[in-house]
C-alpha cells in the first residue's frame, strides 16, 4: 500500500501500540491484560509498519527474526518454570522478590510469574509476526 | 519427586530452543543429539525411581491434585517414556545422514524435540485437559515435521493428517467439557471416583465413546485409520520412523489409561466395542498391506494391523490380556521405528522405496538384509523374537476366554503379515535390481554409514534381547498390567491415601443410598 498519511501515522501509531502492549503486559497480573493480549497488541504495531511500508522495513525495525523471538520467549517461560528448582519448590511455582518493601507497602514486586508472562508475550508476538511476514512476502 | 517426573518433560523444550537458535550452524544437530541423550538419561532416572518406589506422582506449581496439574508415572508410563527416549536418540543420530542442511535450517531439530516433549507429556500427565494440551503439542510439531520438506506430496499428506486429527481433537475437547460438566474434575485419579457418582450412566457411556473415537483416531483403529497410510510415506525417513514408532502408540496408551482408570462403569459395552474394533483393525490393516507395493506403505498399513493386537489385549480386560497389550506396545515401538529406518537406508542405496524399482539388497548388502529380517520376523511373530512373545500372550489371553474366532483372526493376521513381509523380502532383497545397480552399503559415506546403521543395529539388538530373555521383562510388564487393573497405587500416589479413603467411603455411601 502506498499512502503517505498511513505511512506517516504508522510511525507514531506503532510506537504507541508498543508502549500500550507493555502496559497491558504489566497490568495483567491483577487486572485484565497479560502476556498473550500484550503480545497480540505489540505484534499489531509491527504489522501496521509492514502494511504501511514494506515487510523488509518491519523486519529491520524488529532487528531480530520473529521465529527467534518466539523461541527466546519460550526459553524465558521455561526458565521461569525451572527457576523454582533453586528455591526447592515444584516446577512453575511462583517466586517473589519485593524490592524496597517497607511497612504497609509491597514495594516493587518482581516474580518468576512476570518472567513467564514476558515469555508468553514474546512467543505470541514472534509467532504472529512469523505468520504475517511470511504471508505478506508471499502476496 | 516432581522434578524427577518433569525432567524428561522440560529437557526437550530446552533442547528445542537451543537447537532452534543454532539451526543454521553445525552445532544444531549436536545439540539435538545431546539433548536426546539427556532425555533418555532423565527417563532412565525416572524408571529407576519408579522401580524403587512404585507409582510416583507430583504436581506443578505446588497446587496439589485434584486442583493442580498432576503428573504421575506408573510402570507403564515410565516404560513408555524410556522407549520414547530410546527412539529419540536413535532418530536424532539417524537424522545426521537423513536430514538436509536446508531442512535443518528451517528448524527440524526444534520440531523434533517439541514432538518428543509432547509424547513424553502425554505419557506422564494425570490430568485429562493436560493430556489434550500434549496432544496439541504433538499435532502442531508433527504438522511442522510433515510439511518441512515442502514437496507437493508432503503437503498433500499433511493436510489429510491434520484434518482428520483435528476432528479427533474436537471430539476429545467436547468429551472433556462434558465430563467436566458432569463431575467437576479432570484429574484422572479423581475422575476414577467421580464417575462412579454420576447418576446418568447413559450420558457417561456416550462420553466414553467420544473418548474412544478421539483416541481411536490417534491410534489409527478401524474405521478411523485413513489418515495414516495417506501421510506416513511422504515425509523424510527420520520423521516417519518417529511417527510410526511413537504417535499411534500415544493413542493406544490413552485408550488403555482411559478405559482402565476412568470409564470402568460399563465394562460390557466398552469391551464389546473395543473387541470388534480390534479384530477389524487387525484384518483391514493387514489386507491393506497386502495390496500395497511400496516399502513404506506396506509398513504403514502394518502399523494399523498391529494396533489391533494392542487394542485386543485391552478389550479382553483380563490380567493376561493387558500384559499382552503392554508387551506389544513396548516391543512394537522399537521394531516399527527400526523398519522405517531400514527403509530409509534401502531408499538411499537402492534408489527408491517402490518395490518394483529396487532389488538386489540381499546379494550386495547382506548386513542390511540380516538387520531387516530381525524386526520383520519379529513383527510377523517368529520365535524367538520379541514379537512372538507379544502375539503369544495376546492370543493365549483370548484363548483363555474361549474366544476362538478372535484368536483365529489374530493367528490368520499373523500369517498375512508374514506374506507381506516376504513380499518386501522377495522384491527388495532377493530379486536383482531392475537397473542392474549394485546397492552396496559402501555407497554410503563413512559418516552416513555410522549415523544410519548404528541406530538400526542398536534397535535390532534390543529386539533380539527382548526375544531371547522375555523372562527379564515379563515381571515388569506383569506389574504394569496389575497396576492398570488395580489402580490403587496410582490413586494413592496422585491423590494421597487419605483422600482416596475418603472418596472410597463417599462412593460406598452413594451406592448404599441408591440401594435403599
Amino acid at each position: 500500500m502506498n499512502s503517505l498519511i498511513l505511512k506517516t501515522a504508522s510511525r507514531y501509531l506503532a510506537a504507541i501500540l508498543l508502549v500500550f502492549s507493555i502496559h497491558m503486559l504489566l497490568r495483567g497480573h491483577n487486572e485484565p491484560g497479560g502476556g498473550f493480549i500484550g503480545g497480540l497488541i505489540g505484534a499489531t504495531g509491527f504489522v501496521l509498519f509492514a502494511i504501511a511500508g514494506s515487510v523488509a522495513e518491519a523486519r529491520k525495525a524488529l532487528r531480530i527474526e520473529p521465529q527467534n523471538l518466539a523461541m527466546i520467549g519460550l526459553g524465558a517461560s521455561a526458565v521461569a518454570g525451572l527457576s523454582a528448582l533453586f528455591a526447592n519448590k515444584a516446577p512453575f511455582s511462583g517466586l517473589w522478590l519485593f524490592l524496597f518493601a517497607e511497612e504497609g507497602s509491597k514495594g516493587l514486586p518482581l516474580s518468576s510469574i512476570l518472567l513467564f508472562d514476558i515469555g508468553v508475550y514474546l512467543v505470541v508476538m514472534g509467532a504472529i509476526l512469523t505468520l504475517v511476514f511470511a504471508i505478506e512476502e508471499e502476496v | 519427586m516432581i522434578w524427577t517426573l518433569s525432567a524428561p518433560l522440560l529437557l526437550p523444550f530446552f533442547t528445542a530452543i537451543i537447537a532452534f537458535l543454532t539451526r543454521r550452524s553445525v552445532a544444531g544437530k549436536w545439540v539435538s543429539l545431546s539433548g536426546a541423550v539427556l532425555h533418555l538419561g532423565a527417563a532412565l532416572v525416572l524408571v529407576s525411581a519408579v522401580l524403587d518406589q512404585g507409582v510416583i506422582a507430583g504436581s506443578f506449581g505446588g497446587w496439589d491434585a485434584p486442583f493442580g496439574i498432576a503428573l504421575a508415572a506408573d510402570y507403564l508410563g515410565a516404560a513408555m517414556v524410556v522407549i520414547t527416549g530410546i527412539i529419540g536418540v536413535a532418530v536424532a543420530l539417524y537424522s545426521f545422514a537423513d536430514i538436509s542442511k536446508s531442512t535443518e535450517a528451517l528448524g527440524f531439530h526444534a520440531l523434533f524435540h517439541l514432538l518428543l516433549a509432547g509424547v513424553t507429556g502425554a505419557f506422564l500427565t494425570a490430568d485429562l485437559f493436560n493430556l489434550y494440551v500434549w496432544f496439541e503439542v504433538m499435532l502442531i510439531s508433527s504438522f511442522g515435521l510433515l510439511v518441512i520438506g515442502g514437496s507437493k506430496q508432503e503437503i498433500d499428506g499433511a493436510v489429510k493428517y491434520v484434518t482428520l486429527n483435528l476432528i479427533s481433537t474436537v471430539m476429545f475437547l467436547t468429551g472433556v467439557g462434558l465430563l467436566y460438566g458432569m463431575t467437576g474434575t479432570l484429574n484422572m485419579a479423581d475422575l476414577h471416583f467421580a464417575v462412579q457418582e454420576v447418576e446418568n450412566k447413559g450420558l457417561l457411556s456416550v462420553v466414553a465413546i467420544m473418548f474412544m473415537v478421539a483416541f481411536g483416531v490417534k491410534a489409527a483403529v478401524f474405521p478411523l485409520f485413513f489418515w495414516l497410510p495417506a501421510s506416513y510415506h511422504t515425509p523424510s525417513f527420520s520423521v516417519s520412523a518417529v511417527f510410526a514408532g511413537l504417535l499411534t502408540k500415544v493413542g493406544v496408551y490413552a485408550l488403555i489409561r482411559a478405559f482402565t482408570l476412568i470409564f470402568t462403569h460399563d465394562p460390557e459395552l466398552i469391551e464389546t466395542v473395543l473387541l470388534w474394533v480390534a479384530v477389524l483393525t487387525m484384518v483391514t490393516g493387514v489386507l491393506g498391506a497386502a495390496a500395497q507395493s511400496d516399502f513404506r506403505r506396506i509398513l504403514s498399513f502394518h502399523i494399523i494391523s498391529q494396533i489391533g493386537y494392542m487394542v485386543l489385549g485391552l478389550a479382553l480386560m483380563t490380567p493376561l490380556g493387558l500384559i499382552g497389550a503392554v508387551f506389544y506396545l513396548l516391543h512394537h515401538i522399537i521394531v516399527k521405528a527400526n523398519l522405517f529406518l531400514i527403509s530409509g537406508v534401502a531408499n538411499r542405496i537402492a534408489g527408491g522405496t517402490e518395490l518394483a524399482r529396487i532389488g538386489g539388497l540381499y546379494t550386495h548388502a547382506p548386513l542390511l538384509a540380516v538387520l531387516f529380517l530381525i524386526p520383520a520376523f519379529s513383527l510377523a511373530g517368529f520365535p524367538p523374537l520379541s514379537g512372538f512373545w507379544a502375539k503369544f500372550i495376546v492370543i493365549r489371553a483370548s484363548l483363555e476366554l474361549e474366544m476362538w474366532i478372535v484368536a483365529g483372526a489374530a493367528l490368520f493376521v499373523g500369517l498375512l503379515t508374514v506374506f507381506s513381509m516376504t513380499k518386501i523380502w522377495a522384491e527388495a532383497f532377493w530379486t536383482p535390481h531392475p537397473d542392474a545397480l549394485a546397492p552396496k552399503l559402501s555407497r554410503l559415506s563413512t559418516h552416513d554409514w555410522r549415523a544410519m546403521m548404528w541406530p538400526i543395529i542398536a534397535l535390532a539388538v534390543m529386539t533380539v534381547i527382548i526375544g531371547l530373555f522375555p523372562g527379564v521383562f515379563y515381571p515388569f510388564v506383569e506389574t504394569a498390567a496389575d497396576q492398570l487393573l488395580n489402580p490403587t497405587a496410582y490413586l494413592d500416589a496422585v491423590l494421597g491415601p487419605d483422600a482416596v479413603a475418603a472418596a472410597q467411603s463417599a462412593v460406598g455411601q452413594a451406592v448404599i443410598v441408591e440401594g435403599n
